[in-house]
């Protein structure tokens, strides 16, 4: 097997925070050993609620701010020892696009100088050589440099924002790309147009890619593999097929479950007592990352919850029961990790809405 | 009145409502008594300097008594524009023509004084950002008590009282506990929690959610939809739901109508919309939702270009350049927002076939490059 792009190994991070108004302090346990590598051409996408550390997980891996412990390696460097210059280089093939399009533009520069300062500090003197890339660049995302370069952040649309952010990165020829809800805020016809960019560029340019996102209905058409995370840490992992179709952690069926589905419409508006998410209607809210709970920390809100949970901490396996990885339809498939005491056996393929729609004929699959 | 029934069943104000319209407890029940009624709704922005912008043009749809209708359309398809006109939220360089009745009464034209008795009592609305529709420095609790007081005579004591009845009924842990609390001290999901709590407060016949669940996680975003047809089931009130998320309509909404550059291009029973689109462009929306039956690494159905400027004249159909259906007569003429079937209005020239069974061998044209 070929070493893979990037290896995180149990990364923790953690945030002191004073207390004020009514506010407890403490420590944020923000990320706490987290683990997962992610292959060249691959890409990963990372699910979970607000606050459930996915952000702060993917600034780990930039090192911005480098994490509390565990390490990075990426493309077989080390990154802990790194400081200053050598960091700055080994970062520059790790680039990252934020959820808001305007506000990670400079709203003074023109969108040539936008794209053009990456290869300014990778060291490209020449003017017209600057150019003619940020041109090649522009045209990569689906815009023109003769219209569109000394266009403002303010003159642009949302999409073309996005394409923007997405040039600038592209300009320091990166191996990944971590995308932190980069389509989040986007309409739903902008949001396809640049999913479907951003996968043009990486069967184009051999990109990997990290999602970052709350959705799992969102990156489902990106994905090669799904990690859930629930505060700081892994619930789930696997092979974007095994996850969605095959999931073995409650949390992860609660966040398939919340979806909003249009192949639902169907059977026309249900009560409210055929709704999902009934039972953790006043439960629901996620548990604060400044005290989690002991053993596993989606306990609270966790249907399945014993006394086990409480006292020992699941750690993220083959889950058990099942024959070698990759047997049988009770089993997993290989790859497929799970952190909990109790995974659920028998799911009913949640992804199998797709035949009431099939069947109208209207199905965009 | 201090509201006591509001928690067990329906309120005092909401009982006058499910009284009127009978049977409204279950979804596929008759319609209930029509609640707001839109007719020929038209905003236009006179921006100074610049041309004017018609945001909604001749929009029309009612929301029956224990119904939920959802606006579905991009950003700056007027959705927005239509439902503050409805509330009469409009800056005054607005200019707002057609038609709002509320339960008969009509709201286009009415002083700001009068206005403001409707509002609240009658219309209440909650929007996508919690934390920015509370105050800041107040407890939650008051800001519920307050918005009692504004409307009803009640003391101090009862609005107090009632804010925690409304807690309650939101399902807010600890409701007690909640009303000395600051917005910053709770949680997304919590904050519109308080939010529905002040909305609710004086039993309103109409709910306005204008991206209520946007700015929320998909589990929040459950469990607040639920909350909110349990409410409409229990105390009959009316919602309009506004959204850009059709996945969302298609769950929670009775009837959907669509925008598109400030008209309505299709409406029909949610059902029916989803079985038999017409219109191209409430195709490509349904085509682009992210869904979970995807598979991995397929393109999506895409549609170019944006938005028309609603600046500018549009003589034809405004999502004719994007199109892929579009025909000559398009660009020129304006296809009439007709009634094809009972229920399903639709503005098209060249509609998708009709039916499940003729869908399949000839949809192709609306799905450019998908296959």
């Amino acid at each position: 097997m070929t070493e893979p792009l990037l290896q995180a190994r149990e990364l923790v991070q953690e945030f002191a925070v004073r207390g004020q108004g009514g506010m407890r302090g403490g420590v944020v346990q923000a990320v706490s050993g987290v683990s997962l590598d992610i292959a060249g051409g691959e890409t990963l996408s990372v699910v979970g609620e607000t606050g459930s550390g996915k952000s702060t997980l993917a600034r780990s891996i930039m090192q911005a701010p480098p994490p509390k412990s565990g390490e990075v390696v990426f493309q077989g460097t080390s990154m802990r020892a790194l400081r200053g210059a050598a960091l700055r280089d080994a970062r520059r093939s790790m680039q990252m696009i934020f959820q808001d399009p305007y506000t990670s533009l400079d709203p003074l520069w023109s969108v040539t100088r936008i794209v053009a300062e990456p290869l300014l500090a990778a060291g490209m003197r020449d003017r017209g050589k600057r150019r003619q890339r940020v041109g090649e660049l522009l045209e990569q995302v689906g815009l023109d440099i003769s219209v569109h370069g000394p266009r403002r952040a303010r003159e642009l649309s949302g999409g073309q924002c996005q394409r923007v952010a997405i040039a600038r990165a592209l300009a320091a020829s990166p191996a990944l790309i971590i995308a932190d809800e980069a389509v989040s805020s986007l309409d739903v016809l902008v949001q396809a147009q640049v999913l479907n960019l951003l996968e043009g560029l990486r069967t184009s340019l051999g990109l990997s890619y990290l999602f970052i996102a709350h959705d799992l209905a969102l990156v489902k058409q990106v994905s090669d593999r799904v990690a859930v995370m629930y505060l700081g840490r892994l619930c789930e992992i696997g092979p974007a097929d095994e996850v969605y179709g095959n999931p073995r952690h409650p949390y992860t069926v609660e966040l398939l479950d919340a979806v909003p589905r249009v192949e639902q419409a169907e059977l026309g508006k249900r009560p409210a007592g055929e709704l999902p998410a009934g039972a953790l209607s006043t439960a629901g809210d996620p548990a604060s990352p400044v005290s989690p709970p002991s053993g596993c920390r989606f306990r609270t809100r966790c249907p399945r919850a014993q006394s086990r949970c409480a006292a020992e901490t699941p750690a993220l396996t083959v889950p058990a029961g099942t024959g070698p990885a990759g047997t049988g339809p009770a089993g997993t498939g290989p790859g497929h990790l799970v952190a909990c005491h109790f995974p659920l056996t028998d799911v009913p393929d949640v992804t199998g809405h797709e035949i009431t729609i099939k069947e109208s004929g209207r199905s965009a699959s | 009145m201090t509201g006591a029934g509001a928690a067990a069943g329906p309120g005092p104000a909401a009982a006058s409502v499910a009284a009127a319209g009978a049977g409204i407890a279950s979804p596929p029940g008759p319609t209930g008594p029509t609640v707001l009624e839109v007719r020929d709704l038209s905003v236009r922005f006179r921006p100074r300097g610049r041309d004017e912008v018609r945001a909604v043009s001749g929009l029309s749809y009612s929301v029956p008594a224990g119904r939920t209708v959802a606006i579905i359309g991009e950003s700056g398809s007027g959705k927005t524009a239509s439902s503050r006109a409805i509330m009469g939220l409009l800056p005054r360089s607005a200019q707002v023509s057609g038609s709002v009745t509320l339960s008969g009464t009509e709201l286009i034209g009415l002083s700001p004084r009068s206005l403001r008795r409707y509002r609240g009592q009658d219309v209440a609305m909650i929007f996508q950002d919690p934390a920015r529709s509370l105050n800041p420095t107040m407890k939650v609790g008051p800001q519920i008590a307050e918005a009692v007081r504004a409307h009803q005579k009640v003391s101090r004591a009862a609005a107090r009282e009632r804010a925690i009845e409304l807690f309650q009924l939101v399902r807010l842990s600890a409701p007690a506990q909640r009303y000395n609390e600051y917005p910053h001290q709770l949680s997304g999901g919590m904050r519109q929690r308080v939010m529905i709590a002040m909305a609710l407060s004086c039993s309103p016949k109409l709910l306005i959610a204008d991206e209520a669940t946007t700015a929320l996680d998909v589990t929040t975003q459950a469990r607040i939809m639920r909350l909110l047809t349990e409410l409409q089931e229990q105390l009959g009130m009316a919602i309009l739901m506004i959204s850009h998320d059709l996945g969302l309509a298609a769950c929670y909404a009775d009837e959907v109508v669509v925008m598109y550059a400030g008209r309505t291009v299709e409406r029909a029973p949610v059902r029916e919309l989803f079985r038999n689109v017409r219109m191209p462009y409430t195709s490509a929306l349904l085509g682009a939702v992210p869904r979970l039956d995807r598979a991995a690494h397929t393109p999506l159905p895409v549609v170019q270009g944006r938005p028309p400027d609603l600046s500018a004249d549009l003589a034809g159909c405004p999502f004719a350049p994007r199109c892929p259906r579009a025909g000559e007569k398009c660009a020129d003429r304006q296809p009439p927002f007709a009634e094809h079937k009972p229920g399903h209005w639709y503005a098209c020239w060249y509609p998708l076939p009709d039916g499940p069974d003729a869908a399949d061998g000839s949809d192709g044209p609306d799905r450019e490059g998908q296959r």
